[in-house]
């Protein structure tokens, strides 16, 4: 029987955390982009679409993200798709990030005084135009903390796609589990990565946080 | 591709079996985690120095890795220090630990937003202050916070799906055993994620009349 240091277990580790790390990315930009436009939807006019982004974001918040994650392995399958575990993590973990972040950015949007809606549009700008020249580049500004805070949940999530049999590092940790059958160490081991991915995040977020409070009490 | 929701007679009690286990591990998790967050709150709030600095690594250790590796660690890793655990007993302690930092975070902000004239009220009474914390405090600290926790509480019934993965038999695991057996996965998914739906809608409703029977003081703002 072969010997693991621990060296070699955290070896193994690190190179697994790579595939977290990549599917956090992919999650976090597919989702900001789909959560722009599932922003858009839920802020427009035409009450029809303003619905359809309520139910979405409600199914997506109001169910496991492991059930998300078996509808979208199982289902691209009834589809006649061979789907391999990436490509469902992927699909659900981008729905998944979309409803919470668009949801957070209604916030910010929301939070942009009524009157500044009100003299665009009073300047003939159409929805669009509002949007994209007054509303938003306000919003961004809130938007950053917790959007950012909102990152460590995406990292965390993608435990999550090991269970449909993506290889990233919770995955690496069961089968490093069982082949060394060190399982205080090694789960340890993998907590501590992530930590070390998350923690950065949720302190750069309150640390943002911070600054912005300060510069609104100077208004 | 044509959808079979035939089974579902047959499999609706292994169904029902698994809500009932679900329910109970976010009651149990619910009751003892927000126990446990109000006290590490107290701790970092208003407790000793040192205990309170124990309490902020506790938190940040939970919330800044998954929920599925606590678990993990919890079930597989404590045995090695002689701690063994049923998957239930697992499943509740990894849960109660999760919430438990969590609200400590959001009970914590809801002391903190107590007027300092609170506290020396209180004291004026000749109130210890542990008395002070538990009759003047801590009820309208919960009653600021009372959304936010229970927002918490309807993500942790959500995250308490992954506990299947311990082989603990909550919703998930009946699922995963009934699309094993009729071999209709994605149908067995679509109503077990309309169950979890449903629950936590549900969970979200009774949480608020939780609040409406706690905090029955409507001006206290």
């Amino acid at each position: 029987m072969t010997e693991f240091t621990t060296w070699d277990i955290l070896r193994n580790l690190l190179l697994a955390a790579r595939w977290t790390i990549l599917l956090s990315l992919v999650s976090f930009i597919g989702g900001g982009l789909v959560g722009v436009a599932i922003l858009f939807m839920r802020t427009a006019r035409a009450k029809g679409l303003r619905r359809f982004a309520w139910a979405y974001i409600e199914l997506f918040q109001g169910t496991p993200l492991l059930m998300q994650l078996f509808l979208a392995f199982f289902g691209l399958g009834l589809l006649g798709l061979d789907v391999p575990a990436w490509l469902a993590a992927g699909v659900a973990l981008i729905l998944w990030t979309a409803a919470f972040l668009s949801e957070i950015w209604r916030g910010c949007v929301e939070a942009i005084h009524k009157g500044q809606w009100e003299a665009s549009s009073s300047l003939g700008m159409g929805y669009f135009q509002q949007m994209r020249h007054v509303i938003l580049p306000q919003a961004l500004k809130i938007a950053v903390p917790p959007t950012v805070g909102f990152s460590v949940q995406v990292v965390k999530a993608t435990s999550l796609t090991s269970i449909i049999g993506f290889v990233e590092l919770s995955k690496a940790g069961t089968v490093v589990t069982n082949a060394t059958f060190l399982p205080f160490t090694v789960y340890g081991l993998v907590a501590l990565i992530y930590f070390a991915l998350c923690w950065p995040l949720s302190k750069s977020s309150q640390i943002l946080e911070r600054r912005l409070n300060v510069a609104h009490r100077n208004h | 591709m044509r959808l079979d929701f035939g089974w579902l007679a047959e499999y609706a009690p292994v169904l029902l079996k698994g809500v009932g286990i679900t329910l109970q591990l976010i009651a149990v998790g619910a009751l003892i985690g927000i126990a446990l967050g109000t006290a590490c709150a107290w701790a970092r709030a208003l407790g000793p120095r040192w205990l309170g600095r124990i309490v902020a690594v506790y938190v940040e250790l939970i919330r800044n890795t998954p929920f599925l590796i606590q678990l993990f660690f919890v079930f597989f890793g404590l045995p090695s220090l002689g701690l063994q655990l049923s998957e239930l007993q697992a499943a509740n302690l990894a849960m109660i630990i999760n919430l438990g930092a969590y609200s400590c975070e959001i009970i914590r902000a809801g002391i903190q937003a107590t007027p300092r004239g609170q506290f020396e009220a209180g004291a004026s009474l000749a109130m210890k202050p542990l008395q002070v914390f538990r009759h003047v405090v801590l009820i309208p600290a919960l009653q600021k916070i009372w959304p936010a926790l229970s927002s918490q509480v309807v993500i942790v019934l959500l995250g308490s799906a992954v506990v299947s993965q311990i082989a603990a038999e909550d919703l998930t695991f009946a699922a995963n055993f009934i699309q094993s057996r009729n071999f209709r996965a994605f149908e067995t998914y679509i109503v077990t994620t309309l169950i979890y739906l449903a629950l936590a809608l549900a969970l979200r409703q009774a949480l608020r009349g939780v609040g409406w029977w706690l905090f029955p003081i409507r001006a206290l703002r």
